[in-house]
């Protein structure tokens, strides 16, 4: 059967404004990505063979949003796979270049809406950078504290959607429950459940509330049991079992060539770990293992995200117990908003309001790059500026991207069946990956 | 604040203000030769190469440490030339510290060599620059845009596209 199936004979008038481009665009954009790659791999020529090409997605529950996957197949065996992907395309580097570098804050949540706080951290982080601000350290805490809890968040909804791919309906519902914690927290101290903007440039937006400690430490004294409730869930079931262990291998020289990272790269025996190694917002005064697994399959990147959750509440309870008292915003009143109090009150702070509001602040000219340890792996923001208030260029380097390239090296040679599995071990977030 | 005076411009200024930077000796040692010039600022190691000699650089570095590409991209400096910048963000393991290698590239030769073959991941990012910014990689196995539908005219992140995009 030629891999090309098309609803109807290929007629001349289907060529309208679409001269010299090759008969695969037409019929089905992607299906050339699955054709060049049967060609450079084997040399066979794809239209001899006996396989078929399929689409899974963009409309498809275990793609985990509106990914679109050609799948060269042989019977259940998966011969060549190729990523389209684009879907939720919104241009949102171009608009960064339109906007003031405070403006970009809330923009940056909404590329990975899972994991918000890296993204604001990670902005705020590389603009800090290209200013040269000193962040205060109480800020650098509450910053630490919040990205733990997004994390933790983060791989709540990985498990529970991964489980329900597998087929462990049940699971799904325990994670929302402390995702649900995790929101009120965040809803309590930024005012947004999902869209935080929390992380300013200079510092954080608001002083924590009154019950905030004991709102966190009545989670984080909860939490190790629930991690504990999910793993008998899960880890001694034989489905489970039977569906992760040694299905999608990564050997560690092929994650570090296909440019994954965080903890699928972890999950193949790679001990690297951002937050440890190149620290950043303070993250070297707090102690803290790095979870790896030597194995590179589904099962181990279960294993370590998992152990992770762990590692996070411990991090964050230190961030918590040693939150220092103090500023929560850099002291670059040209740079940050006043206080509400003081701007009404003294006609210097109003003046700097006025500024930053209507003219934004100018950025000294330069290019930085800022990355850190997201939930998914290494998120980095490049940003440049030509010395105005708005960013010349913002570009985000973004972990499922890079990811999702390795999937086809997982997938190959394995059943169908298996690809679902897969896509739900790499933890992948399509706002980030199309931006 | 940042203070402008701190950033060194020019491969032998770099030399002679970072004598015990491992990570800045491997690198300078690497590309010698083949970098133009050199810029460190904000702590931050950049490279810049000829477009010629892109995978040759991309060689080196990776066998100085330089082992994991992180990110490529561009910039458009548009209407000035050279007009595009790409750049490329090499993370090494071992000196904990990142290289930046950059190519200028004139509007009216606006393509270079891809580094698939050094390393593999550069596929979607490049397919990403020729997409957004129409520049050309030669050798990349599967240059076709990836964000954008197969049928857009233009390319979005040019700065003389508009923000709004054409109506």
């Amino acid at each position: 059967m030629s891999p090309l199936v098309a609803p109807e004979p290929i007629t001349e008038d289907m060529n309208d404004g679409l001269e010299g481009m090759p008969v695969t665009h037409r019929i089905n954009p992607g299906v050339e990505d699955v054709i060049a790659d049967a060609a450079r791999h084997n040399g066979a020529d794809p239209t001899k063979d006996h396989t078929m090409v399929i689409n899974m997605g963009p409309q498809h529950p275990s793609t985990h949003g509106v990914l679109r996957l050609v799948l060269e197949i042989d019977g259940e065996s998966v011969v060549a796979l190729a990523p389209d992907i684009g879907y939720l395309h919104t241009g949102i580097e171009k608009t960064c270049e339109a906007k003031f570098y405070q403006q970009v804050v809330p923009l940056t949540d909404r590329i990975d809406y899972l994991s918000p706080m890296s993204n604001n951290l990670c902005y705020c982080l590389g603009v800090e950078k290209l200013l040269g601000l000193e962040i205060p350290e109480r800020a650098q805490y509450l910053r630490v504290l919040m990205n733990e809890l997004t994390r933790i968040q983060s791989h709540l909804v990985w498990l529970g959607t991964h489980a329900m791919d597998i087929g462990a309906l049940t699971v799904f519902l325990y994670c929302f429950r402390e995702r649900e914690d995790i929101l009120r927290i965040f809803e309590g101290l930024a005012g947004q459940r999902m869209m935080t903007s929390y992380f300013r440039i200079g510092g954080v937006s608001l002083d924590p509330p009154l019950d905030f400690y004991k709102k966190v430490q009545d989670f984080l004294t909860r939490m190790p049991d629930r991690i504990q409730q999910y793993e008998n869930l899960l880890t001694g079931n034989p489905i489970w079992m039977g569906r992760l262990k040694g299905i999608g291998h990564l050997s560690a020289a092929d994650g570090i060539a296909l440019g994954v990272s965080g903890p699928p790269l972890r999950a193949s025996g790679v001990d690297w770990d951002l937050r440890r190694d190149m620290p950043y917002s303070g993250y070297d005064k707090f102690q803290f293992k790095v979870p790896i697994s030597q194995d590179g399959d589904v099962w181990a990147r279960y294993v370590v995200r998992m152990e992770e959750m762990h590692e996070s509440v411990k991090i964050a309870q230190q961030a918590l117990d040693g939150l220092p008292e103090g500023r929560i915003v850099a002291d670059a009143p040209k740079i940050i908003l006043p206080d509400r109090e003081q701007m009404k009150t003294q006609m210097e702070s109003l003046i700097h309001h006025f500024k930053i509001v209507t003219e934004g602040f100018a950025v000294p000219a330069g290019e930085v790059f800022q990355a850190i340890e997201s939930p998914r792996g290494e998120m980095g923001y490049y940003v440049v500026s030509d010395g105005t208030a708005k960013p010349y260029r913002v570009h985000m380097r973004n972990p499922s991207y890079a990811t999702l390239q390795a999937l086809e090296t997982m997938c190959k040679g394995r059943l169908l069946a298996d690809v679902v599995s897969v896509i739900g071990s790499i933890d992948i977030v399509l706002g980030e990956i199309d931006r | 604040m940042y203070d402008p005076a701190t950033s060194v411009q020019g491969l032998e200024a770099v030399a002679a203000a970072h004598p015990e930077n491992p990570a800045v000796k491997a690198a300078l040692a690497a590309l010698q030769g083949i970098a133009t010039d050199a810029k460190f600022d904000r702590g931050e190691l950049t490279l810049t190469v000829p477009r010629e000699s892109i995978i040759a650089a991309a060689q080196a570095a990776q066998s100085a440490g330089y082992n994991f590409l992180e990110d490529v991209t561009a910039v458009d400096w548009y209407p000035s030339e050279p007009r595009f910048q790409i750049t490329y963000h090499i993370l090494s393991y071992s000196f904990k510290a990142r290289l930046r290698l950059v190519v200028r590239l004139d509007s009216t030769e606006a393509s270079l060599d891809s580094i698939t073959p050094v390393w593999p991941s550069a596929n979607f990012y490049e397919r990403e620059i020729f997409d957004l910014f129409g520049v050309h990689f030669g050798g990349h196995p599967n240059l076709r845009r990836i964000m954008m539908p197969e049928d857009w005219q233009g390319h979005p992140l040019r700065k003389d596209y508009p923000v709004e995009g054409y109506r």
